[in-house]
């Protein structure tokens, strides 16, 4: 037996406060599961997530207080990330001579040396990638949060913040910073810099900007049929 | 499963991709998303023959990489070339074994593991394999996971390219493994990105 499907045609009015909040306009009764395409039905009591049954994939979280906890969360990312490419993040000293690096010279020297490609793949995963996960985010998140309409092309935005997260890579550069260090350890005095400090606290605000995401609430209020 | 469980194709629904929504619209020509403007397709488009090309390309890559040197160390005029095995070796020899791990696991175990799980869930699929979807359907969510952490090494080798020039002193540059191990990476990230895990649960449907 099929279940009653709600698709995109029906809605809920305004004032309809579910057990799953009240945010949404046309809160979806079933949602399919991306992973094994099984039809999920949201059960009439409070859950705070929904797991598919067929796959135990997630489909639902509950986040709340979302658009105010991510946009605050991602202004603080924009900071940090500013912080984090204007200082080294380390420095080597070895008989008084000192060589600092920040991550644009770090891609300028791999650049220099005749890999472009891969220069050109850490500046895009490190820089560009995390950069326009921001900026994209405060341009959806800003106008919805102060009651706006939803800013030109904010449904085009999501969709490419969604897509390029996977090469989003800043925790894993971290990693490879902690490598370095020890690495380097054994061969010169290492200092780590101001950066690795903003860089390591980044990479938890970004991580909690983006889990604060609530992206059913987000696509009910940028819908283009509106 | 229960009894009223069907899948979105079953009723004659697509799933979009990037918002979810759920489209009530002819399956062979689905068009655009309503509400966030993405192509619509049932399943992801060639999935297995952009997955089994992807995976072909990664093998051939993760040859070199392994073989050809990752980083060369010039120490007074003193040449050394370390492949990605020589550098964890030397780091165990030397007493990091915490370095020498995270760099086997992120270089050596987690890209292959990550080819191999994909070759058994293109394999799986084709064979119309019907052994624990729902295990199999969690080793494509970890790989999809797990495999940017692969990156590690060129991060590394990007660091120490940028620090360590004391002109005859000291110098490191990165190898020509570099660029096919970021190859190996890029292109796992795609494979796993193109591989559809609705397929694993299509052919046992269209079995029974």
């Amino acid at each position: 037996m099929a279940p009653n499907v709600t698709t995109s045609n029906q809605r809920r009015p305004v004032d309809a406060a579910g057990p799953w909040g009240s945010a949404g306009r046309c809160r979806p009764r079933v949602v399919a599961c991306p992973d094994c395409d099984l039809l999920n039905r949201f059960p009439e009591e409070y859950r705070s997530t929904l797991l598919c049954a067929r796959c135990g994939a997630v489909l639902y979280r509950r986040r709340p207080n979302s658009i105010d906890r991510s946009l605050a969360l991602t202004f603080a990312a924009l900071v940090l990330f500013l912080l984090s490419n204007s200082f080294p993040f380390l420095a080597m000293k070895s008989g008084g001579f000192i060589q600092e690096t920040t991550l644009l010279t770090g891609i300028r020297e791999l650049w220099k040396q005749g890999l472009q490609g891969l220069s050109l793949l850490v500046l895009l995963t490190c820089v560009l990638v995390p950069l326009a996960q921001m900026l994209g985010l405060l341009y959806i998140l800003a106008p919805l949060k102060w009651g706006r309409r939803p800013a030109v092309g904010a449904a085009r935005v999501f969709r490419l913040v969604q897509e390029v997260a996977p090469w989003g890579m800043m925790e894993v550069f971290m990693m490879g910073i902690l490598v370095a260090l020890v690495k380097l350890g054994h061969m010169a005095t290492i200092v780590p810099g101001v950066s690795v400090y903003s860089f390591g606290a980044l990479i938890f605000v970004m991580a909690a900007a983006f889990s604060c995401l609530d992206p059913h609430l987000l696509w009910d209020r940028l819908d283009l049929r509106q | 499963m229960k009894q009223d469980a069907a899948t979105a194709r079953q009723l004659g629904l697509v799933n979009c991709h990037d918002c979810r929504l759920l489209v009530e619209t002819p399956q062979h020509a689905p068009g655009r998303c309503p509400r966030c403007g993405a192509h619509l397709h049932l399943r992801k488009p060639n999935s297995l023959a952009r997955t089994w090309a992807l995976v072909c390309a990664a093998v051939i890559f993760i040859i070199p990489a392994n073989l050809l040197p990752m980083t060369i160390t010039t120490t007074l005029g003193a040449k050394q070339a370390d492949t990605i095995l020589s550098g964890v070796i030397y780091f165990m020899q030397s007493g990091s074994w915490e370095i020498a791990m995270v760099i086997f696991i992120a270089s050596v175990f987690v890209p292959f593991a990550k080819l191999s799980i994909l070759i058994v869930l293109l394999l799986s699929v084709q064979f119309r394999s019907a052994w624990r979807p729902k295990d199999r359907t969690t080793l494509y969510r970890l790989t999809e996971l797990v495999g940017r952490w692969s990156m590690v090494d060129i991060y590394v080798v990007t660091i120490l390219v940028a620090l360590v020039k004391l002109g005859a002193v000291a110098a490191i540059e990165a190898g020509p493994a570099a660029v096919y191990f970021a190859a190996v990476v890029v292109v796992t990230m795609f494979a796993a990105e193109s591989f559809d895990p609705r397929l694993i649960w299509d052919v046992i449907e269209e079995d029974v």
